[in-house]
């Protein structure tokens, strides 16, 4: 793990980079680095997070300033301007089901092809995907996910990069961390090593690239 | 008594002490108001929580705590957080007992519809598949009709939801169940006929020789 500023930390996302974004609703997403993308201007972003938030607020932030254009997400409907946007056909939206887009994600990030679920058979989810018969069960085959860089929000954060979150600021966070190929983290508060106790860490230092440092 | 507080009522009469429940957005949100203080029902909200408690007073709001919708909630004593996947395998899992969602349309089969209005209003399912699918018992609490036209349908028109029936339908007007995949009306709300019910649903509906009356 190596701190760094989130000015020099944007700056190593390339425009039309495949981004995770934790949160949910905008809370546990890592404002400070959404701020920094909106304000380093990085266009054509493939987003993938868990809704579109609304306008000013968390992931919303990406499609005020027309950054985006690509979103795959399970939940659009709080954010007119995403809609807007997907209807005008300025973005692409994959729409999936939450239950799916965190077990795609999930499998990215522990090195599986995808996963067999039930949600989705019989509706228009399924079209273009495989159906796998198991003991009798339709299963669609849904494919792992993963993105260059996964942009995550802590509650605490040690020296080392060790994580824990707070509340329902956990969401997709930890899941993200391990589906991306570099990880960037803001944490509530950054803490000396020991100050998360070895049970309460969440996100295991090795899996964060860079943390930002205090502004 | 207003449309959404009949609905709220008489679904929270559908929920029993130790189960583990979770309730849409809307008109759903409305029962856990009217769930008696004794019942202890864990209520889950599906961004990482059970143990959901009320709107938290003025000026006490926590940014790091919310319902799926993003608005201020509390956790009671007991609380426990966890991510999305375990939200999600909870969910698809078969571990949540009783899930309330709202609706667009349900058909006379059961088949809900509630996700998206093609070329309109495409909001995304959000956890509604996941839910339809996996909980032990979905419950659809909606509006009889919506501008004049039924909501309960022949044959759902919008996209389904999942293709496995909901188990109970509740409006102001009526409580309508699907057994062995038939619309059949179980209760009437206070003042409202049979006929009166009949006259404003699109889908056939069975009559039992006992349709009650909801004690709301």
């Amino acid at each position: 793990m190596r701190a760094v500023s989130v000015e020099e930390a944007v700056a190593m996302i390339p425009a039309g980079a495949s981004i995770m974004v934790g949160g949910f609703m905008g809370v546990g997403t890592p404002k400070r680095l959404l701020d920094e993308v909106v304000r380093q201007q990085k266009a054509g972003l493939s987003i993938i997070s868990n809704d579109a938030a609304v306008p000013g607020k968390g992931v919303g932030r990406l499609f005020d300033a027309a950054l985006v254009s690509r979103l795959t997400a399970s939940h659009i409907g709080l954010n007119p301007k995403a809609q807007q946007q997907m209807l005008a056909n300025q973005i692409v939206v994959d729409l999936i089901p939450q239950g799916t887009l965190v077990e795609r994600i999930r499998a990215g990030g522990c090195g599986l092809g995808g996963v067999l679920t039930p949600t989705g058979v019989g509706t228009s989810v399924a079209e273009g995907k495989r159906q796998i018969e198991v003991d009798g069960t339709p299963f669609l085959l849904e494919t792992a996910l993963r993105a260059q860089f996964a942009l995550v929000h802590a509650f605490l954060a040690d020296y080392l990069g060790n994580l824990s979150y707070a509340l329902t600021a956990r969401n997709f966070n930890p899941i993200m961390a391990m589906a991306a190929d570099t990880v960037i983290v803001t944490a509530e508060h950054i803490v000396p090593v020991g100050v998360i106790a070895p049970d309460h860490v969440v996100t295991p230092a090795p899996l964060v690239d860079y943390l930002i440092t205090n502004g | 008594m207003d449309a959404q507080t009949i609905i709220a009522r008489r679904v929270a009469q559908e929920l029993h002490t130790g189960d583990l429940v979770n309730l849409g957005i809307g008109i759903p949100t409305l029962a856990a108001n009217y769930v008696p203080p004794d019942l202890k029902v864990f209520f889950q909200s599906e961004n990482g929580l059970i143990g959901t408690g009320p709107i938290p007073e003025q000026g006490m709001a926590h940014p790091l705590l919310t319902d799926a919708g993003g608005r201020p909630i509390s956790a009671l004593p007991g609380a426990s957080i966890f991510d999305s996947a375990m939200s999600f395998g909870l969910i698809r899992g078969g571990h949540v007992d009783v899930t309330v969602l709202g609706g667009l349309q349900v058909d006379a089969q059961g088949h809900l519809a509630n996700w998206m209005i093609p070329g309109k209003m495409v909001p995304g399912m959000g956890g509604a598949m996941d839910l339809v699918g996996g909980a032990k018992r979905v419950i659809v609490a909606m509006q009889h009709a919506a501008k004049g036209k039924s909501k309960i349908v022949a044959k759902c028109a919008l996209p389904l939801t999942s293709t496995r029936p909901v188990n109970l339908v509740v409006t102001e007007m009526a409580v309508i169940a699907f057994p062995e995949g038939i619309a059949t009306l179980l209760e009437t709300a206070p003042g409202v006929s049979i006929g009166e019910v009949l006259a404003v649903t699109e889908a056939e509906l069975d009559i039992p020789d006992t349709v009650r009356e909801m004690k709301i």
